[in-house]
């Protein structure tokens, strides 16, 4: 058997599991950058254990819960322009926030509304895919009419571990290596695809290392290391915006949750794994811990932060809630710019008896 | 046939530089069937791209190409390699308007050879077209003459939504015509009536329509006045057409080179049912290929719509 010795990928990490790291290299980030980061992850938290209790509660549907990842979205986010282009997927939601997606859009998307898949138009997000690894060739080619137009955007795709599996996924790392084009292949390894283990994924040792195949650059990075996860992607997007082509960034991280609310993960792994993950390696303890090292965030500033998070999501939810908009009839108005004659018809018959039914 | 794509596809992107043309073998080799021959050499390597050998690969990059400001030609380069790209098209370039609530558009056109009676190997000749009809959010064009081509293919670049562009191989060199030099539009969703006729309307579409307009010359000759339609473009589909014709014929055949059972005839034989059951005076009939795989060279002959299954479901609606 091959000897995947000689493709050793390193584990870059910032900030070990209990807030410490080189003086040095931490000392190079200013107190406002890490509060801002910190306060993102911690926003990012609240509003995932919201959603889980809102969804039981129905006011949202199926949801995908990101907690354990937020040092992996929040961070590599933290890298980018604001008109960068991101391609998530549904798990993306914290990523999508922090990239500016007003949070009553979320809502808009959980709870299953027409305009919900709308992103403004100032923002270059892509619409959550569904369709695992997809969005890697629309991220490059994104990436190839930014890079044919002489801009200076990247593109990042976010993805899973179990994507990696998929053709698309091979298909789009070839075509952006042979283009050479500014996109970064952002994969958060969370060791789980719905129950199948990484190691029953797949038979390379490391995700990052796939992109030698590809004549491109990998690198591993510690997922739950906001710090080293924002360093990691800075370098890969400062490199794809001068030139220096595509990368894939693996970032080990761990689903503290359920695969959705309708998964339960006591089927395929056990209880000790989740709670030793979340008891030593949790993303956002890590951080606070060398943030309070540094005297910049208290006890009470953590609970102002988070009430005012609460705050912010029940009014988010009471304005997706209260938007009445999209019917059926907008449906049939959004399939093609000019719908042909039998669309029309059909989009009169809805019409019809949508007024029926309110006349009523 | 094949020379005015390839004019099309010059002129428009003379006209507009986010026209690019990316797939298998387009660039210095013009194509395996010359369609994009020149075009290399003309636009050179930052609007000609020979991409590596992957159909969801050309496609998926096309939607984001396509989103990001450029209006892609790709092509597949047979129609039966679709399949490779089945959710590119159907999941992805076909919904993205839908489920972006409008915000994003998907200008894209897939090209795509297609049609048999060429003796090609497995899977270069199959009529995929119900899959794509069966997309809401793609269109889906299919030229039968030089023409039309033409004009269709440039209304298909012009175009906001994806457009799937079905082009009959065995008609790339088959029929000399003479075409407009300048650039001109045929709009998407219009039929054309290829041959007026009062006793039976025969609607067809691509490949089959030469042979059928043949056979409808043939027929006047024996007292029987067949009106042909060609529809040019299944969707959006032109029903006014087709319900004028049959209105004034009373009796229909759908004419096909793709599988019988769940193929665009059965559509037209419903809609028709819906609109124009009782000026029917016989049932419709459905000449397609068969129920199978599309079959190896010694037996697609016979396996195809040819004339002589033509004639003879001709004959049996002149009997009502």
């Amino acid at each position: 058997m091959f000897d995947q010795d000689q493709l050793q990928f390193e584990m870059v990490q910032l900030l070990d599991e209990n807030g410490n790291g080189d003086e040095k290299t931490l000392a190079s980030f200013s107190d406002e950058f890490l509060v801002a980061l910190y306060r993102w992850m911690r926003k990012a938290r609240v509003i995932d254990e919201r959603l889980l209790k809102m969804q039981r509660q129905g006011r949202i549907g199926t949801y995908a819960p990101f907690g354990g990842q937020e040092a992996a979205q929040i961070g590599s986010v933290f890298a980018l322009e604001s008109n960068d282009w991101i391609f998530p997927t549904y798990r993306e939601i914290a990523a999508c926030l922090a990239h500016g997606l007003p949070l009553a859009q979320i809502f808009r998307y959980l709870r299953g509304h027409l305009s919900g898949g709308r992103t403004p138009e100032h923002l270059n997000i892509f619409p959550i895919q569904i369709i695992i690894g997809a969005q890697t060739l629309h991220a490059t080619g994104c990436a190839w009419a930014t890079k044919l137009k002489g801009e200076t955007q990247v593109s990042v795709c976010y993805f899973g571990d179990g994507a990696t599996s998929q053709g698309d996924f091979h298909e789009a790392l070839n075509f952006a290596s042979v283009y050479q084009v500014p996109v970064i292949f952002f994969c958060q390894n969370n060791q789980y695809a719905i129950s199948v283990p990484v190691h029953k994924q797949t038979a390379s040792r490391t995700i990052a290392q796939k992109a030698v195949a590809y004549g491109m650059k990998g690198v591993l990075v510690d997922g739950n290391d906001a710090l080293a996860v924002y360093k990691t992607v800075k370098e890969a997007a400062d490199a794809a915006r001068n030139g220096g082509g595509p990368v894939l960034i693996e970032a080990f991280t761990y689903r503290l949750g359920p695969h959705t609310t309708s998964d339960d993960p006591a089927k395929y792994r056990n209880a000790e794994e989740a709670e030793k993950w979340r008891q030593k390696k949790d993303p956002l303890h890590r951080l606070r811990v060398f943030l309070e090292k540094r005297g910049i965030w208290t006890e009470g500033e953590e609970e102002e932060w988070v009430a005012q998070v609460n705050g912010e999501v029940t009014a988010a939810y009471e304005e997706a809630a209260a938007d009445g908009s999209g019917s059926i009839v907008d449906a049939l108005s959004c399939v093609y710019g000019k719908p042909s004659k039998l669309l029309q018809e059909q989009k009169q018959e809805a019409a019809r008896r949508k007024q029926g039914k309110e006349g009523k | 046939m094949i020379q005015a794509i390839n004019e099309a596809i010059r002129q428009e992107m003379e006209r507009d530089e986010r026209v690019i043309v990316l797939g298998e073998d387009v660039g210095k080799n013009g194509g395996v069937f010359r369609a994009t021959d020149g075009l290399f050499e003309q636009f050179g390597d930052r609007r000609v791209f020979d991409t590596p050998l992957a159909e969801s690969g050309i496609i998926g990059t096309s939607i984001g190409l396509a989103v990001n400001g450029f209006r892609p030609v790709a092509e597949i380069q047979f129609l039966g390699f679709a399949y490779q790209a089945m959710d590119q098209l159907a999941a992805q370039a076909a919904r993205l308007r839908f489920r972006s609530a409008g915000r994003f558009t998907c200008p894209l056109v897939v090209r795509s050879p297609y049609g048999g009676g060429v003796r090609t190997p497995e899977l270069h000749s199959d009529a995929l077209e119900a899959l794509f009809t069966h997309s809401p959010g793609l269109k889906v064009v299919m030229p039968s003459n030089a023409f039309d081509a033409k004009g269709l293919l440039i209304s298909a670049i012009r175009d906001e939504d994806p457009v799937l562009f079905l082009e009959p191989m065995k008609l790339y060199r088959a029929l000399r015509m003479e075409v407009p030099d300048e650039p001109y539009e045929i709009p998407l969703g219009t039929a054309h009536v290829v041959k007026e006729g009062e006793d039976v309307t025969i609607i067809s579409w691509g490949a089959t329509v030469p042979l059928v307009a043949k056979l409808a010359e043939e027929m006047k000759e024996k007292g029987i006045d067949a009106e042909v339609i060609d529809l040019r473009s299944l969707q959006p589909l032109d029903i006014d057409a087709i319900v004028q014709s049959v209105e004034k014929t009373g009796r229909v055949m759908v004419v096909h080179e793709a599988v019988k059972t769940n193929g665009f005839g059965a559509e037209i034989a419903a809609l028709i049912s819906e609109r124009a059951l009782f000026s029917l005076s016989a049932p419709i009939v459905r000449v397609t290929g068969y129920d199978t795989p599309y079959p190896v060279p010694s037996v697609e002959d016979e396996w195809l719509p040819n004339a002589a299954r033509i004639v003879e479901g001709v004959q049996t609606l002149m009997r009502y």
